[in-house]
């Protein structure tokens, strides 16, 4: 990185650190903070959307519709965050590619299972093999977006469920004396009125994925713990320029205050967002911020 | 005409490409010298020059994955990859699910590491990398066995005392002893050889690579690599 960095063991304190600190794996490190920071800013919206889905799957009238939302609820929240990680994303790639193989390949003979292989025609590969590297990234990436976003969505359809009952049913009277429409009461009344009785519960759930995002290195991502692990691991003079012992300990240090630092910041943004949404809300919190007006 | 000309062109376009494989080669990037991941942030070691040297014998063009030791079979039975270069000693247990090619390295005795030489193997607790030759070794002798997922987890633990020794390749020992750990005169003759893991239904690159591995024995630049790295003993 600086031009004085060629010779590392002439270099000692800020100087040593500055060159240390600039390396190339370093970056891959200061890479994956964005990782991360990226994966929670898409997954949040997915997992809503995911959850606003299924919540309202579930309080459908539609019979098929309810068994669907509600069965999606039991079976994802029912099932260990790792178990679901390891299988389902490796199944859903090979879901994925069964089906391109199917379509672009259709005079293929040989089976798709030989023994433990999966084995699909090269045109069918997700991605495919001659991609570079950096496809293969974003599409690994891509699946755990998914995978987050259904795991945590299930998790949100139950919270949105309950802030959508939590309305108090005077206000969808109210709607229907209007002579709204089941539609328009839903829209009108009970979405902007719901977020409310959820916000506790969705900030449960935000801070539970802001700590689970380690768990992309189970999918092939390397994450801040992976490379924390990597560089705080023992360095021989022999394979890199900056040896040192086991100094983990400070880039497990690193990582914590990073946590801490972002745990504290969303709790600060999620306290904001609670007095906003109790403006004019038939809730204590509401009952008070009017008072403040009247004073 | 012109359709007549374009269309051959697609068609010799289409093939080249058929021809212009990537083999992705997937390794830990954690087991120095063999294979880890340098200043640079790029895969380094052993296997590197090893797997590059390879691919241009056999006119492929290969992609490096860094990919977790645990889940490393797994990954390339469902085809995230299509090698496994890390260092993996070929035995019947691991054949039964890949194949391997002919071996790269002779297979060469596992040493211990330890605070102290006449530390108790039998009656301590002896650490080993998960899913390791050397793990399975330990737990069939009976011993109290502590895994871990990364070889400097195995290290570590000796140091802080959590573990009495760690049993692993003599090359990657080589490169921890000292400042307080030494290494013990007993070794245990296991594993046969180290070799690449291809899926059981690539046959073809199988025979390209052995092919290539083949004639590094040949000419001699396969042991001047392991002379380079330390890796092993000698063809």
């Amino acid at each position: 990185m600086f031009s004085y960095c060629t010779d590392p063991s002439q270099l000692e304190g800020l100087t040593w650190l500055s060159c240390y600190l600039t390396t190339g794996k370093h970056a891959g490190l200061y890479v994956s903070v964005f990782t991360v920071l990226l994966l929670l800013a898409v997954t949040a919206p997915t997992a809503l959307v995911f959850g606003f889905a299924g919540a309202s799957a579930a309080r459908s009238r539609i019979a098929p519709l309810r068994w669907l939302g509600k069965s999606y609820t039991a079976i994802v929240r029912g099932v260990p965050d790792i178990a679901f990680f390891l299988f389902f994303v490796i199944a859903l790639d090979q879901g994925f590619e069964w089906l391109r193989h199917q379509v672009k390949c259709p005079d293929w003979t040989d089976p798709i299972r030989q023994g433990n292989d999966f084995v699909v025609c090269d045109a069918a590969k997700l991605p495919l093999s001659t991609a570079p590297q950096w496809i293969h990234e974003s599409y690994a990436f891509v699946l755990a977006v998914l995978t987050f976003a259904i795991v945590f969505g299930a998790f949100a359809a139950n919270v949105l469920y309950g802030g959508m009952r939590a309305v108090p049913r005077a206000q969808l009277e109210t709607a229907e004396a209007y002579g709204m429409t089941p539609r328009q009461t839903f829209w009108r009344i009970l979405v902007p009125q719901m977020w409310i009785y959820a916000l506790p519960g969705l900030s449960n759930l935000w801070m539970v994925l802001i700590k689970a995002t380690p768990l992309l290195f189970l999918l092939g991502i390397e994450d801040i713990v992976y490379w924390a692990r990597e560089l705080g691991g023992t360095k021989n003079a022999k394979f890199t320029d900056y040896p040192h012992g086991d100094w983990r300990i400070w880039y497990f240090l690193f990582l914590l205050v990073f946590y801490l630092a972002f745990t504290r910041v969303s709790e600060i943004v999620l306290e904001r967002l609670t007095v906003r949404l109790s403006r004019g809300q038939a809730t204590a919190a509401g009952e008070k911020l009017r008072k403040e007006v009247q004073a | 005409m012109k359709k007549l000309i374009l269309g051959t062109a697609a068609l010799a376009l289409t093939a080249g490409m058929a021809f212009a494989d990537t083999v992705r080669m997937g390794t830990e990037g954690a087991y120095a010298p063999w294979n880890f991941v340098n200043d640079a942030g790029e895969i380094d070691g052993f296997e590197r020059e090893l797997g590059d040297e390879l691919c241009k014998r056999a006119g492929l063009t290969c992609e490096w994955v860094k990919n977790d030791w645990d889940s490393i079979i797994p990954n390339l039975v469902s085809g995230n990859y299509d090698t496994i270069i890390a260092g993996m000693s070929i035995t019947d247990e691991r054949d039964e699910v890949i194949d391997f090619t002919q071996p790269y390295t002779p297979p060469d005795p596992s040493a211990y590491v330890a605070l102290s030489a006449d530390v108790d193997l039998e009656g301590g607790v002896v650490t080993a990398q998960a899913n390791t030759i050397q793990a399975a070794f330990i737990a069939e002798k009976g011993w109290t066995l502590v895994e871990f997922a990364t070889p400097e987890e195995t290290v570590a633990a000796v140091r802080n005392g959590e573990a009495d020794a760690v049993l692993a390749d003599k090359s990657f020992l080589d490169t921890v002893v000292g400042d307080g750990l030494v290494m013990l005169e007993r070794m245990e003759a296991i594993g046969g050889g180290v070799g690449m893991g291809l899926r059981e239904s690539d046959g073809e690159l199988r025979g390209k690579f052995d092919a290539a591995i083949q004639s590094m024995k040949d000419d001699g630049s396969l042991n001047e690599l392991i002379a380079k790295w330390e890796v092993s003993s000698q063809w």
